[in-house]
This record gives structure tokens, sequence and C-alpha cells, in this order.
């Protein structure tokens, strides 16, 4: 329930989102430029197609042993003298990282990006126990100065912002004074955060892929900051998804390439950054003392069923870029942090559909999200699985769209029914039928209608004139 | 060789002109054509809502129409897919399953039956005038077909072709998405009628009805000087 973001219902945000051409405009260029940039990068490769069935095959190996790899991982950490913790919740997570904050009598944290913090609402909970917290990628950091404003997308989470917005951002809360140049935004931003650098207690990032084999971290960023965030302070805590893990670097290099390429259309990022437990005798920088916090938070209940093919996911979003929904109504519209195609899946796993009933309909099922993921997760297959469980398990579909859909159980399935009634048609459209077509219709036409024309049924259905050729009759 | 059409819901009660059209072509080409009076809707409405059950009934309707054809052709690529789907909706069915891959196996959307059954690239078609080609997603991403009508409509004489921007994206119909999420469709059919606009094309073709309807409701609503045509009446203009 944690990654839930706001109170408005899913009208209400849609609404929002779609009369915000500030971040619609942002949205679909961006969808424009990562998704040609994409496509190069997957060209370039060759083929890329063996390259996405590889990914699918480590992703689908991990988590089909996934207990093995996670005990190997946590004696590997152990041996290295980290400590491990596993959450079976948000709360135990939380409880867990606030304990050893506590421990450090520490007031100030620095964190790279990461969802599953989002995820738990990490900041809220240190922020509470009188902790600083400060995150540390650029995306990240131009939210948090914006009270806390939720993240839009799971790579870039300012997406919904432009320049000029962050400009504001940053004269109303930092005093900046220069201008709306990406470069000198950035630069202030540097020269602040390299302070809380220095001056961090603890250090806090995510996890890309934990690798098994050798109890290490993987950071993708192109800020290098995640650098920074596990070589500055004393205290390191890594937090991980429980199914972010892969067995040896051998594989996390296959999926670091289809991850940076998915994400935003590049061979590598800037900085790939590995961390391997805490500092050793002759090491000159790193943590003195390192924990990792394995996150469960709903996901086992995913293992073993249906969807479990959505763990594999490795979180690119190249989904979310291609999306034909997400374009016109952004990412808050969700009420998720997880937003576009894999959080219409993953949210209402975690979060329950009596948050998230509507997610799962929020989809032509176009299939464009299925055809780019580079793990090959079925996601138009899976949002239409939320959707027959919604009406045949949870029962919370519409009464009238179940008695609609009812009738459509008899009449489509009755040869005579269906033609009767096709033949009736025009008859019973009469009254709404101007020409050739509906303006106004009735029932569920009253929506389709109130912005496109219906055509009125025809008079001679096809069947009829076939029928009346084959006899000898017109001949068109 | 012996057709059985599968016309689609939309195609017998709305358009009829391109069930028409789609019997005139596969006739000229050399088909017999054929049209099994029990089928019925193929079950994709209630089925892509989430109505499994209800949507079964039909498709075994669907299965039972077509037990005896040869071919079985559609002049719509997303009701094609779904006979495609059959198979897998029914998996593990001792009875149906086995039914349902027969008709998978002859079922073809309109020009790739044209192109890759009757081997033909030129349907000897004249259509005057400037028009651009809606993808529709069912028809490429599911069912795979792509070159076909391309393949189809670049050998039609006197038709001048331009690109649709943005032409992989999703038109806003997505069956009762268009009314479940009505907002939402709204947009996405503008911005698709924008970038049919920005080809100054005078007809918009597609081989889908349902996406015809969708994105032709909405230019006929703004009054835009476009016509909307399914793809077997440009291939059936002489």
């Amino acid at each position: 329930m944690a990654m839930k973001i706001g109170v408005e219902e899913f009208k209400e945000r849609v609404g929002k989102g779609i009369n915000d051409s500030f971040m619609r405009g942002a949205v679909a260029g961006a969808q424009d430029s990562m998704g040609t940039r994409r496509l190069s990068a997957a060209e370039e490769l060759g083929n890329w197609e063996d390259w996405r069935s590889h990914g699918e095959e480590i992703r689908k190996h991990v988590l089909e042993n996934l207990d093995y790899y996670l005990e190997q991982l946590s004696d590997n950490v152990a041996k290295r003298g980290g400590h491990v913790f596993f959450a079976s919740t948000a709360e135990e997570a939380n409880d867990y990282i606030r304990g050893v904050v506590a421990s450090k009598n520490a007031k100030k944290v620095v964190k790279a990006k990461s969802m599953v913090t989002e995820e738990i609402h990490l900041n809220s909970c240190l922020e509470l126990a009188g902790c600083e917290v400060i995150e540390t990628d650029l995306g990240e950091y131009i939210l948090q100065i914006d009270d806390h404003d939720p993240p839009s997308h799971i790579v870039v989470p300012a997406l919904h912002k432009n320049k000029e917005q962050i400009r504001d951002v940053f004269t109303d809360k930092l005093g900046y004074q220069k201008t709306s140049k990406p470069e000198e935004l950035a630069g202030h931003a540097r020269e602040t955060l390299r302070q809380d650098f220095l001056t961090a207690d603890i250090g806090i990032t995510g996890c890309n892929f934990a690798v098994a084999e050798t109890g290490s971290f993987s950071l993708v960023t192109n800020e290098g900051n995640a650098d920074l965030v596990t070589s500055l302070p004393k205290t390191q805590i890594t937090v991980m998804g429980m199914e972010r893990l892969v067995p040896t670097f051998e594989e996390m290099e296959v999926l670091v390439s289809l991850l940076t390429r998915s994400a935003v259309g590049q061979k590598l990022t800037s900085y790939i950054t590995v961390l391997t437990g805490p500092r050793e005798e002759l090491d000159v920088d790193g943590p003195e003392e390192f924990h990792l916090v394995i996150v469960d938070n709903g996901r086992s209940k995913i293992l073993g069923t249906e969807f479990q093919s959505v763990l594999q996911c490795i979180r690119c979003a190249a989904c979310i870029n291609v999306c034909p929904v997400y374009r016109h109504v952004g990412g808050h519209s969700y009420g998720s942090i997880y937003s576009g195609p894999i959080g219409a899946v993953l949210s209402p796993l975690l979060g329950g559909y009596e948050d998230y009933k509507e997610l799962p309909y929020a989809s032509t099922l176009c299939g464009a999200c299925t055809e780019v993921c580079p793990v090959k997760i079925p996601l138009h297959e899976l949002l239409h699985k939320h959707r027959q469980e919604i009406v045949e398990k949870e029962g919370k579909a519409p009464i009238s769209e179940k008695l609609a859909m009812k009738a459509f159980g008899l009449g489509a399935a009755s040869p005579a029914l269906y033609k009767i009634g096709s033949k009736l048609a025009p008859a019973a459209m009469n009254p709404f039928t101007n020409g050739d077509k509906i303006s106004n219709g009735p029932g569920p036409l009253k929506a389709w209608t109130e912005i496109r024309e219906f055509p009125a049924p025809n008079k001679e259905r096809f069947r009829d004139w076939f029928n009346n050729r084959e006899k000898g009759g017109n001949q068109s | 060789m012996k057709v059985s059409l599968f016309a689609t819901c939309l195609v017998d009660m709305f358009q009829s002109d391109v069930g028409k059209a789609t019997v005139e072509l596969l006739e000229r080409l050399g088909c017999e054509i054929d049209f099994p009076e029990s089928q019925v809707c193929c079950g994709q409405p209630a089925y892509n809502s989430g109505y499994v059950k209800e949507s079964k009934e039909a498709m075994k309707k669907m299965i039972d129409a077509f037990a005896s054809a040869e071919y079985v052709v559609s002049p719509s690529g997303s009701c094609a897919y779904m006979f495609h789907e059959y198979p897998h909706i029914f998996k593990g069915d001792p009875v149906w399953e086995t039914k349902a891959k027969r008709l998978a196996e002859k079922t073809y959307e309109l020009t790739q039956f044209i192109v890759e059954v009757l081997k033909v690239e030129d349907v000897g078609a004249r259509f005057e005038g400037r028009a651009t080609y809606h993808t529709s997603c069912h028809m490429t991403r599911l069912l795979g077909v792509n070159k076909a009508p391309m393949t189809l409509l670049s050998n039609v004489k006197g038709l001048e072709f331009t690109q649709l921007p943005g032409k992989e994206q999703c038109c806003g119909f997505g069956g009762t998405f268009s009314v479940k999420m009505a907002q939402i469709s709204e947009q996405m059919v503008d911005e698709k009628v924008q970038h049919v606009e920005e080809t100054q094309a005078d007809y918009l073709i597609g081989a889908d009805a349902g996406c015809l309807m969708n994105i032709g409701g909405r230019i006929d609503r703004k009054g835009k000087p476009i016509r909307v045509l399914h793809i077997a009446e440009v291939l059936n203009s002489r």
C-alpha cells in the first residue's frame, strides 16, 4: 500500500493529467526522443531479439531459483562482514533502517535513486525520526525540494517538469538566481550536494542487480552520485527488492546491456558502480559498515502465480516510454510510484485492487509494452489477467457492465439470437439515427458519441446482401 | 480456392460495403466465397474486458461455424488475431483446444491471405487520390502482419501514398476502452487525427473496422474533409 501517491480518485487524477499541458509536452517529447534512441541502440546490437530471449531466460531462471540465490547472496554478504536483514513488509524494512540510523546517531543521510525506497516511503519515515534525508540523483533532488513531489517515471522521476519549472523550484526553494539552462541548474545542484556528501553519516542506495556469487551490488547511473553515496559516508545501507539479483557478473553484463539500451538508448551509462561489502584493510575509501535490506513487501505472494513474470522486470521503463496512455495522462495519474504498463500490472499486485482497480483498464491492450520489454514480460496479457481477476474473483466490475456482458454471452453465443438482434438493430437505433450516423447514442454509446459519430446499423446487413446474391438476387 | 468469410460483427452490421468489397475482391482473384450463416461475434469485446467465461460461449460457436472451412479470411486484423488466440484461451481443454488450433491454423487476415496464400502482390486496382495508412496494433504486433497491406497498396495505380507520422501508436479504440476510459481515448484519437491531417491526405486507409470506426467517427464529428476507407474498398476499386 505504501507506494500510493495522493488521495484523489482515478478520474480526477487523469483529468488533471490531461489538462496539464506542460507535463504533456514534456512527456510526449521525452517519449519521442527516448523511443528513437532506444530503437537505434537496440538495432546497433544486431541480434536484439536474441538478447531479449537471453535476458528473459536469466530472469526466469533466477525467479525459479530465488531461494537458492538469495541464500547465496546473504552468505556472501555476511562473509565479507556485511549485515543482512530480510524484511517481509515495508514497516519491517523501515524499522530496521531507522534502527541503524539511531544506533549511529545519524543526523544526515544521502541517497542514490531507488524505487524500492520510494515504494516503502523510507524518506518520510526517517524524517519523522529527525534525520535529514537528501536525494542526490538530480531528478529525485528536484522533486524532493519541490515539497516532495512524487516521481512520475521510474527512470526519469521529474519527467513531468520542464526546465523553466525546475528553475522556478530552484528559485523558490534554494534562492537560485541563474537561468533555466540545464548546465547551470545541474551546476547549482552539484555545488549544494557536494557538501552533503561530505557531511553525511549514512549512505542509502537501491540496487539494480545484486550478484549472488560475490555478494556485490551494481548501481547504474549517469551522474556518478552513487559512487559518492557508497564511498564517503561511514555506514552504507543497500535496499533491494527481493527479486533483483543475478547469479554471476556474466548475467549482470547481459542485463545491464539490455537495461541501459532500453531505458535511455545508451550503450552504457556514464557510471556502473559496483559495491562489495564494507571497506577492507587496504581500501582507500568505502563504508566501514554495510547493511543489506532485502524487501519482500508482497513480492513472494506473486511467485508461483500467473503474474510471476512481472518480477522479471529490470525497471528500464521502456514500456512507459512507448505507452500511448501514459503519453496523455502522465505518471501521477496512476496514483502509484510505479506508473505506465509495468505500474498498472505491479501496483494492484503490491497495493491491492481497492486502490488500483482502474489501472488494468487504463490500456487499449495495444501490445506496445510487450513488444519493447527487454526481458519479455507479456505486459498486455498480464493487464488482461488482472481484468479477469477483477471480474471473476474480485467481483469488482460495475453491475451495468456485468449485465451487458451477460447479454453479450447469450446474444453472441446464439446464432439465432445474434441474427435477430442484428436484424432489429436498425429499428431499435432509429430514434437515435440521423442519416447514416448516430450522434447522440443511448447507454454505453453515450460516452462514444460524446466525441465521435457512431455508424447507424446498415438496413441491409452484409449477410442479407450475401444471401440475396447467392439466390441470384442483387448483383452489385 | 474455397474461402469461408469471417465477416466480423462490425462489418456485418455497420459496414456492409467492406464485406461486399472483400467478397468481390476475392472472387476476382479466383476464390469461391462461402459465408457460414451461424457465425456470430468472435468474443473479443467481452474477453478483453475480463469476461472470459461469457466470451468462451461465442468462441465455441465460431469454432463450430468454421469447422469445415478450408481457409478462413477476415477483413479485420484484430478479429483474425482473436481466432489465433483461441488455442491459448482453450489451453488444457480436452475438446476445444484441438479444434481451436485447427481454426487458428487456417485463419488469415485479408491482405495476409492475398499475399501469403494467393501469392498475389498486385490485385490490379486503380484508385486516384492522396492517401495515408493506419497500421492497427493487433494486426501488426499480435498477428504480425506488417508488410502485406503495404505491398498491395504500393501496387495500386493512381494512389499517392504518404506515411502516417506516429503510425505505430494506438488510435485509442481498444474496444470497451473507448467508452470506459473515454477521456483518455479522446486524447489518443485526437492525436491520431492530427497526424492524419499533417499528411494532407484525402483518404485514410486501414485494415481494421474497429480502428476505422474510431478514427472515422472522430474525423466526421470534427468535420474534417478526410474520407476513411477500408483497404478492401481500395483494392476493389477499378
